[in-house]
């Protein structure tokens, strides 16, 4: 086992598998992971690609997280959207990041947006849509500016304008009316937003802020919760407790800070010559 | 034909229509010494989609009685008509509005009838009883049912109840040394704690409250003052008789993400 | 049912002013019935950091020592306190190592870290079963009481809590929620952290 060697092998540890099989068996089914109900988007404009995203993470109908980051840190100048698992995409564009990094250092050269995608088709199909990653891969490299989606199974799209997760559907609607070939910068990010907010106004997967990225050939910028229509409200009441509300049986306190008495023993200073 | 053979070999075939689908939303109830406070969201939902943003889950029955009706929307609003129709033979034959306690039992035979079919509706009612003390009464789909002073039910029940068992009943709350908890809240508390309550469900929860509109009604007992009612944005009248109990309903936005 | 509802528990962290607060429930069970109630959650990793470890019973032991060894190693090889920023993601990365056959542990850390400027500002942080990081600025939930935790906590939390009013707020947040779980109970601790102490007080409320 791993946990008994100081040297842990790479790759998932599968050593639990046996137990928790036998515990699915007995009726009792696995419980459901962080997962990002999601609106992703990305679009391609004159100079380069816009990525969208929203902020809610869900847990079944509850919000773990209120304002995630779901644009996810490839190179520079890719970045990459995560729908699906929570865990799965922050783990696989992480994963992919590290070895475009590895690829740039090792060739001395910015990597393309192409390999980072056929790296993730190919983690991806290697485990048969069990790593539940939908993304929105875009950037701009020495051929220009690539946009893709690359589904949990890992097949792949290359497209102007793509939309991914629960709210796909909403945004799409946006994209379809609105898109048009060499827009500019401020029509597409406009643009972004508006499909971002019809997938977190009409779809109940996504929700609270937009976030986007402006992928240029010399420029990434990228522009975290850009618009928050969705504050919440100053609450009619305060919920102080008066000090002793609640009654309790033991205290312990724990002092951290360590302080130390020095007591001489004996009246002369030790011989040291 | 190997889709032939396959017909022969298999098993018994079982076909099922669900007649059924959740609607989700978040009532919420509470009775004050002379007033009665009973409120919904305005969004109906299935699934991931949001079908309207405003279709009231909360109904004035008489002047004294407010229903508030969650689960299934189709069965919650044929469930409302029937029991408007039934206070109104009764308005017929016994030419007064029908008492709250006798609403309560009426919506538990009406539940009870349907008990091998029920309505998918959890039920909350609320209003003011013949002596003049607010009430809320809360059933289960089959016609379960049991006096309150305070009551949420749907998709936020689980986040609200704790909250107003908290802030209604003073649970776990050891009071000031030589005081008392109150037994009843005035009727602006309670107004606030409705609103925090929905706007806290909506931050939590994708379907359920969260969202678009709230609808409050306020049933005032016969002859009570206003307590501050008349300064309340979006308050509105809803009163048909004179000189009986009094009904109003306010109106707000909530989040609509 | 589902193996969280196994063991029971529940657990939520809240951040106040200069401080931070994490409390758990105390019971042990087998499905409705009760075990012990005196099941400790929470387990402190270094002066600064405690972790909550609601979820089956016997990964709560196996990741306690699980997590107890992989922090030795850190501070062996770095001869200095592990952060806790990094040991989020210690816990993340060491539960996401397990995707395909996860322990049944939906984390919570809090814990004070040291700013470059050599004070302490407060930190907490929560994962999913198989590592999904959520750091938030309020509080953060987990447990079969988590959907009373979340309703409860965002109607009465309020930033800037002194350490003493977060004690109250968080301590309330706790009994009144798993009053209304089935599964969570028996008993609250909750520890309240500052710059310089940890105050530890078990909670008195309902045993039912």
């Amino acid at each position: 086992m791993a946990a008994t060697s100081v040297y842990s092998s790479p790759g998932f540890d599968f050593s639990n598998q046996l137990r928790n099989n036998f515990l699915t068996e007995k009726g009792l089914p696995l419980p459901k992971a962080t997962s990002t109900g999601t609106t992703i988007v990305g679009c391609l404009f004159e100079d380069g690609i816009i990525l969208g995203a929203d902020t809610r993470a869900t847990e079944g109908p509850i919000v773990a997280d209120k304002n995630c980051e779901k644009i996810h840190y490839i190179t520079e100048s890719i970045r990459c959207c995560g729908a699906g698992t929570a865990a799965d995409t922050e783990f696989v564009t992480n994963f992919i990041s590290s070895n475009m990094e590895m690829l740039a250092l090792t060739h001395g050269r910015k990597p393309r947006v192409v390999t980072a995608m056929t790296m993730l088709k190919q983690y991806l199909f290697r485990y048969q849509g069990h790593v539940g990653a939908a993304l929105v891969l875009g950037g701009v490299d020495a051929t220009g500016p690539n946009l893709f989606t690359i589904h949990p199974h890992g097949s792949t799209d290359k497209l102007p304008y793509v939309t991914m997760g629960s709210g796909s559907l909403a945004a799409m609607a946006v994209f379809e009316s609105g898109w048009k070939a060499n827009m500019s910068r401020e029509d597409a990010l406009q643009l972004v937003k508006d499909a971002i907010s019809a997938g977190i106004f009409n779809d109940l997967g996504s929700g609270s802020n937009v976030d986007a990225c402006i992928i240029t050939a010399n420029h990434t910028e990228m522009l975290r919760n850009v618009e928050m229509p969705n504050q919440r409200v100053q609450k009619e009441k305060t919920y102080v407790f008066r000090r002793g509300t609640t009654a309790w049986k033991k205290e312990n306190i724990r002092d951290l800070i360590v302080s130390e008495d020095v007591t001489p023993v004996g009246t002369e200073a030790m011989d040291t010559s | 034909m190997p889709d032939m053979v396959s017909l022969d070999r298999a098993g018994p075939q079982q076909r099922q229509f669900n007649p059924y689908s959740d609607n989700g939303g978040t009532i919420l109830a509470i009775a004050g010494a002379d007033f009665s406070v009973i409120a919904g969201d305005t969004r109906q939902s299935e699934g991931y989609n949001i079908q309207t943003r405003y279709a009231p889950k909360v109904f004035k029955l008489t002047d004294k009685a407010v229903l508030a009706v969650n689960g299934f929307a189709a069965d919650g609003n044929m469930f409302v008509k029937r029991v408007r129709q039934r206070l109104e033979w009764y308005r017929h034959a016994h030419a007064k509005d029908m008492p709250l306690r006798a609403i309560a039992r009426l919506i538990q035979t009406m539940l009870y009838g349907r008990r091998f079919f029920p309505y998918y509706v959890y039920n909350i009612l609320g209003g003011i009883e013949e002596d003049g003390s607010g009430a809320v009464y809360s059933f289960d789909p089959v016609g379960s049912y049991e006096r309150e002073s305070c009551r949420a039910a749907g998709a936020a029940q689980s986040l609200v109840q704790p909250f107003l068992d908290n802030q209604i009943y003073f649970k776990n709350q050891t009071a000031a040394p030589g005081t008392t908890h109150p037994k009843h809240l005035p009727l602006q508390e309670v107004l606030s704690l409705v609103i925090d309550s929905f706007t806290s469900a909506t931050e939590r929860h994708i379907e359920a409250s969260v969202g678009d509109g709230l609808e409050m009604y306020v049933v005032l007992a016969r002859g009570s003052q206003l307590q501050g009612l008349e300064n309340v944005p979006n308050v509105q009248e809803m009163t048909t008789t004179s000189d009986g109990e009094r009904i109003f309903i306010i109106r707000r936005e909530l989040k609509k993400d | 049912m589902s193996i969280m509802e196994y063991n029971g528990g529940s657990v939520i962290a809240m951040v106040g002013k200069d401080c931070v607060a994490i409390a758990s429930d105390l019971r042990l069970g087998n499905q409705a019935l009760g075990i012990s109630s005196n099941f400790q959650k929470i387990f402190p990793v270094t002066d600064r950091i405690y972790l909550g470890l609601p979820g089956l019973a016997t990964d709560v032991t196996t990741l306690r020592e699980l997590f107890r060894y992989r922090v030795n190693m850190y501070t062996i090889k770095e001869e200095r306190d592990i952060e806790p920023e990094t040991f989020a993601h210690l816990v993340s990365s060491t539960l996401y190592e397990r995707r395909f056959g996860p322990f049944f542990i939906e984390p919570v850390m809090a814990g004070m870290s040291k700013t470059p400027s050599g004070g302490y500002k407060p930190f907490i942080a929560a994962t999913d079963l198989i590592g999904c990081l959520n750091f938030a600025k309020d509080f953060v939930v987990a447990g079969t009481a988590s959907s009373k935790l979340y309703g409860v906590a965002e109607g009465l939390w309020e930033p800037d809590l002194e350490p003493e009013d977060l004690f109250e707020t968080i301590s309330q947040t706790m009994l009144n929620a798993v009053d209304r779980d089935a599964y969570s109970g028996w008993g609250v601790i909750v520890h309240v952290m500052t710059k310089d102490k940890v105050i530890t007080r078990t909670l008195k409320g309902r045993m039912d």
